[in-house]
């Protein structure tokens, strides 16, 4: 089969790799009708995320057809159309059953090295390093889902692929992180980043009642995007993202703070961020936090936090003072996907979002190396690219 | 405010030389402030260490604003700027009376080829001036296929899971308390 395989930084290759096969009772195999490449895809293919391989087949978005199932999968069977979560979750350790399923204990095969990195493991996810298992990924023709009997969620034959194939990662991503702000009607919530994670957060925490949601980024066409879904706009090459955000909450800050950007912040747009990459470059320092920092400056005394942007490991001079003086909440995580996917679906059905409104570029599997490119470059307003294998 | 569907053209090989030229200038800089002195002997030039200081003043400048500035232009210009300058101090050190006149010419090959490099970079950025090109416009991306009035407050009828409530000092007051009892 054709699968987009990891050939080191900024290599991605279509290559001819061998099929998968069930391996387990519960496994399932999948001919994926459409897949995508997600933000957290560009932080491996800039290099940033330990533990990837020659060769390691990329993508945890991903949707299609079960072909095959093992014989001890009796939940899915033959010709089901299924979304498959990013996260692979066993559905029955103490974590799943209290629906931390990002934190699965069972599903990362390599929990051992997890353990040692993080200290306790976290779930395996597709595509995604080693360190979270080195499960294949589904930017391919087929794909081998793992536990296929507790995560693959049904999808029906009314809707398209592209209503529901977020149903994956992006959208619950972008509705945990603002379910994590318990939006109440008088709240400023505030994102940092308008990529489609936080193009999800922006609509999902207007769909759950915000008095203003504010959208933060420089790109042009990200910031009409989130104009269009009703969100105040800051382009902060031009103006304060602090003032503005004090101007608009008569100097109080926002209640709720959504960090979708992660450890890839501009590198030349502030001076920590300079500071982070001469420190990144001499190896002193993983991440770029700067919206972190100003997140917590910015935030109202008593808020919440929410941090669905994707962090890799040791962060530098964090105002963490202000963060424990003003009494500030984090929350913070990978998706508990299935959590939330039955009610995004009922959502989705019944017309309160249309999430294919964040497609810009539809190509086939061959033509992904170049996307990915142009992606990760935000190029010919690229905000989110769809594949059909 | 209203966001511009428009924006400089994008010539990501010019402005990744411009950011590795900026890395370069402040690493350079760094050098010529911390050890003037050693890199003047080298060159056989001990007289001008105070110059090489003030160098590396100018590089970092340079070198900060390459990487900062959203109008890499006028930065890219001040360091062919400053290897007119750097070429002019090397030239006197070229002289026959040197006896390290070995070390001043590699020095002066490299300026020259780092000015080559300057001179490319800052023709391709100035290449168009001012130019913009249309990005294309997602202002009818709601994705609220009943509309906007429609969408807010549309999941009303969900319930935050008890792990992901806000602390109770938050709470909407609502003329009231949100002290947690």
């Amino acid at each position: 089969m054709r699968a987009l395989c990891y050939h080191g930084k900024q290599d991605i290759r279509c290559d001819t790799v061998p099929d998968p096969r069930i391996e387990d009772p519960r496994d399932a195999i999948i001919k994926v009708t459409s897949c995508a490449i997600c933000g957290s895809d560009l932080h491996l293919y800039d290099g940033f995320m330990p533990g990837m391989e020659n060769g390691d087949i990329m993508g945890h978005e991903f949707m299609g057809e079960v072909m095959e199932v093992g014989r001890g999968n009796t939940r899915l069977k033959v010709g089901d159309r299924v979304v498959v979560p990013f996260t692979i979750i066993c559905g029955e350790c103490e974590q799943c059953r209290r629906g931390n399923y990002s934190v699965c204990e069972r599903s990362n095969r390599n929990k051992d090295v997890a353990d040692k990195v993080f200290g306790h493991t976290t779930a395996g996810l597709f595509g995604y390093t080693h360190l979270t298992g080195g499960y294949a990924g589904g930017q391919a023709e087929y794909v081998r889902v793992p536990y296929a009997d507790a995560s693959a969620v049904k999808v029906p034959s009314t809707l398209t692929d592209e209503q529901v194939l977020f149903l994956g990662d992006i959208f619950p991503t972008g509705w945990q992180a603002a379910v994590a702000c318990d939006i109440e009607p008088t709240d400023t919530v505030a994102v940092w980043g308008c990529g489609p994670v936080g193009q999800f957060a922006i609509r999902s925490a207007i769909m759950l009642g915000a008095k203003q949601v504010v959208a933060i980024d420089n790109v042009p066409e990200r910031l009409v995007m989130a104009k269009a879904a009703g969100a105040i706009v800051i382009d902060f090459d031009q103006e304060s993202v602090v003032e503005r955000l004090n101007d608009l909450t008569q100097g109080k800050g926002p209640e709720k703070c959504i960090d979708a950007v992660g450890l890839e912040a501009h590198a030349s747009r502030s001076i920590d961020s300079l500071y982070d990459r001469a420190k990144q470059a001499m190896m002193l320092e993983t991440d770029r936090p700067h919206v972190l920092r100003e997140i917590m400056y910015v935030c109202r005394p008593a808020g919440t936090i929410s941090v669905p942007g994707v962090y890799g490991g040791l962060l530098d001079k964090i105002p963490f003072g202000a963060f424990m003086n003003k009494g500030l909440t984090m929350r913070t995580g990978q998706t508990h996907v299935n959590r939330w996917t039955d009610d995004l679906l009922r959502r989705i059905e019944e017309g309160q979002i249309d999430p294919s409104f964040v497609i810009t570029h539809r190509a086939s599997l061959e033509e992904g190396p170049a996307l990915y490119k142009t992606f990760r470059d935000k190029q010919d307003g690229c905000v989110k690219v769809v594949l059909r294998p | 405010m209203s966001a511009p569907l428009s924006r400089q053209p994008a010539d990501p090989t010019a402005h990744g030389i411009a950011q590795a030229l900026g890395w370069f200038s402040i690493g350079l800089g760094v050098l010529e402030i911390l050890a003037p002195r050693k890199m003047a002997r080298t060159l056989g030039m001990p007289r001008a260490r105070g110059v090489l200081a003030g160098y590396g003043v100018r590089e970092i400048a340079s070198g900060v604003g390459l990487l900062w500035a959203k109008d890499r232009r006028p930065w890219i210009w001040s360091r062919v700027g400053g290897d007119a300058l750097d070429v002019a101090t090397l030239a006197t050190g070229l002289g026959r009376r040197n006896p390290q006149r070995g070390a001043s010419g590699l020095a002066m090959a490299m300026v020259l080829g780092v000015t080559a490099l300057d001179i490319f970079c800052a023709a391709r950025l100035s290449a168009a001036p001012g130019r913009s090109v249309p990005v294309r416009d997602y202002s009818a991306r709601t994705g609220w296929p009943h509309g906007a009035a429609a969408a807010r407050g549309a999941a009303g009828d969900f319930r935050t899971p008890r792990d992901m409530r806000a602390p109770p000092g938050l709470r909407h007051l609502n003329g009231g308390s949100a002290q947690p009892t």
